[in-house]
């Protein structure tokens, strides 16, 4: 078996539309990103000129509708980052964070003025966006967070600082939440606005091939149009996070295929004691119990598709998915790199990068902590966050 | 420009491709069956074309009813509408029957250019393109490396082993191409979601006035009577080196006639 999603004929599942977007994301990737991934991980670098070409394809805010977006299904937009993520999490996340949280706040809570200065742009991938919530201090528990927006006049001053932000040093365009009066609100932020400044953090042993930076506001003086006007309350910010959680479930399904098939590929070549690793009885435990739990995760966030697509998606299924399918995830990548033995320590082999970006991706856009609680207050009616 | 491009679905070459053992056809069964590589060049050409100077992009297709999935894939990349030439009679069609087929189903079609690929990765016979010029009535510009379109004139770089001709005549024309012509575009999420609402027109024998006796296995002027596997891989030959290896390399090589 080629690819190990055909030990329950996942596909079968899939519509026509559905598996040629899945394929063109495939096939774009293999030319255009899988020989070059290595090196940009090597390197700690994300390609912004890539940007573009993702835009021609249609995947930066795939399943939003108008200003220049694609409008596919939710289940299309699901296997994209299957794929995307396949090659590597980093570039998911690009998307993620593209589509679901910059182009998604605005789209959804944004005015119509706010709508067509930046969505078109930002679906062709000529303007990039990130998004700040997390704070160095505020992580799982944004509701106390320290950014602050202050009336002056007719216009905002905006102080704080936000951390862990995805794109945050090469985006155009920040969505910003901060304390107001009356709530959280939030605000776009052009890139080069006076006083505001970006980091990016170094040292990563994940996600190196993305960009991850802070983002600082000294007072950063916005005109009453920065807000977006539809976003009220927390609650606006955490439906984006479910939108970009969505990906994940779908995501974290291409990291552990891509690992497993790369596994399978080895061990049948690879021999020891006079046959290949692949046929020896502890060697086919591993890719059994792989697949299984592959098959399910890939099952898992179909079902959330679908139930997306047709309007019925709770967050805490969202939950559910995030918390399976990532874990599962990243306990396939690191038992594949057992099978790849020594050579699964290098590059040259994804198991183990892949491991290494699902340690990132198990944490953000909601712990696997904070999900197991999500889970626990839907079964039980009690909610045990603090 | 009207452009109609010829596309015809194979098994995929990059997979296990097989003859059927009852008739000595292409086993489509057993294949994953894709766009033929080099009509992909085509649709490029065409859509790159019809950008520059106007007009609307076609896509020709004879191919059985399993076709018409590659008729969509053609058709996300840009291309505004389709024919399919399918036909339970046409199974078994030579070269020459298909040119006759597709000739028919040109008439209608008012083309300015007839673009293809100069060769299918299944059949791989390159007479096509020139049957079906000559059938029309029209010029053959084929092999071409580089295209270009100036008012009613076309003119080709001709890849030949040695070089190129460049070669030059007046729509309308057949003009196939090889894969060194274009990088062929991923199709848009929103051309996929567009081809299924494209217009796809399809024709038997009777709508295009051919007789089914002179297509298909009855009307085959070439017809394959049997196929073998190709044999295994043999060991190969191993050269020792006892200090004579570059002699005994260049020896074989000689042998050989590769130097």
């Amino acid at each position: 078996m080629r690819d190990p999603l055909e030990l329950l004929d996942v596909a079968g599942l899939l519509t026509g539309e559905e598996r040629q977007i899945q394929e063109t994301v495939a096939r774009f990737l293999a030319d255009r990103v899988r020989p070059h991934l290595a090196e940009w991980f090597e390197a700690g670098t994300f390609p912004r000129e890539l940007a573009p070409e993702l835009g021609r394809l249609g995947l930066l805010g795939m399943h939003l509708d108008g200003y220049g977006c694609a409008g596919t299904s939710a289940v299309a937009y699901g296997l994209a980052c299957l794929e995307l993520e396949a090659a590597d999490s980093g570039l998911r996340s690009f998307v993620s964070v593209q589509g679901s949280l910059a182009m998604y706040s605005i789209h959804r809570y944004g005015s119509e003025e706010q709508k067509q200065r930046w969505l078109p742009r930002m679906a062709a991938g000529e303007a990039i966006g990130c998004f700040g919530l997390t704070e160095p201090d505020f992580g799982s528990d944004p509701a106390n967070m320290r950014t602050r927006a202050i009336r002056d006049g007719d216009d905002w001053l905006l102080r704080g600082g936000k951390m862990w932000i995805t794109n945050g040093s090469i985006a155009d365009v920040a969505t910003v939440w901060a304390a107001t009066e009356d709530g959280i609100r939030g605000f776009l932020v052009p890139a080069g606005t006076p006083g505001f400044t970006t980091r990016t953090i170094k040292n990563k042993l994940s996600l190196r091939a993305s960009i991850t930076a802070e983002l600082s506001f000294d007072d950063v003086r916005l005109p009453a149009d920065a807000q977006l006007p539809g976003a009220k309350g927390l609650r606006a910010p955490l439906s984006c996070l479910n939108e970009a959680r969505f990906g994940i479930c779908f995501g974290a399904v291409g990291a552990a295929r891509d690992s497993l098939a790369v596994a399978l590929d080895y061990a049948r070549e690879r021999v020891q004691f006079g046959k290949p690793i692949a046929a020896f009885q502890l060697t086919q435990q591993k890719f059994a119990d792989m697949g299984v739990s592959l098959g399910t995760a890939a099952l898992l966030a179909l079902h959330l598709g679908r139930l997306k697509d047709g309007g019925r998606l709770q967050p805490h299924q969202v939950s559910a998915g995030k918390l399976n399918n990532v874990r599962a995830a990243l306990e396939i990548a690191r038992e594949c790199r057992t099978i790849l033995g020594g050579s699964g320590i290098t590059l040259e082999y994804s198991p183990l990068r892949h491991a290494n970006n699902l340690e990132s991706v198990l944490t953000y856009e909601g712990t696997s902590e904070i999900h197991t609680l999500v889970i626990g207050e839907a079964l039980t009616g009690h909610a045990a966050y603090r | 420009m009207n452009i109609v491009v010829l596309v015809k679905q194979v098994p995929d070459s990059g997979a296990e491709r097989s003859l059927r053992a009852d008739d000595n056809t292409v086993d489509r069964g057993a294949a994953s069956n894709v766009i033929n590589e080099m009509d992909e060049y085509a649709i490029e050409e065409a859509l790159k074309i019809t950008e520059a100077h106007g007009g609307e992009v076609t896509v020709l297709t004879m191919g059985p009813a399993g076709a018409s999935d590659s008729i969509r894939k053609a058709l996300s990349m840009g291309p505004a509408k389709a024919v399919h030439i399918v036909d339970d009679a046409l199974r078994g069609s030579c070269a020459v029957s298909t040119s006759k087929v597709i000739a028919a189903a040109l008439g209608g079609l008012n083309a300015d250019i007839i673009l293809c690929g100069s060769e299918s990765t299944d059949g791989r016979v390159q007479v096509l393109p020139h049957m079906l010029a000559e059938r029309l009535g029209v010029a053959a510009l084929t092999g071409a490396r580089k295209l270009t379109v100036d008012g009613s004139t076309l003119t080709i770089e001709r890849q030949t082993d040695e070089g190129y001709e460049v070669v030059t005549a007046s729509t309308p024309a057949v003009v196939s191409v090889w894969d060194t012509i274009n990088e062929p575009r991923y199709p848009s999420f929103k051309g996929i979601m567009a081809a299924k609402k494209k217009p796809v027109d399809t024709k038997s024998l009777a709508d295009l006035g051919v007789d089914a006796s002179e297509v298909g296995f009855a009307g085959a002027t070439s017809t394959v009577l049997d196929h073998a596997q190709r044999p295994p891989r043999s060991a190969g030959q191993k050269v020792v080196d006892e200090g004579d290896g570059g002699v005994k390399l260049v020896e074989y090589l000689a042998t050989e006639k590769f130097v």
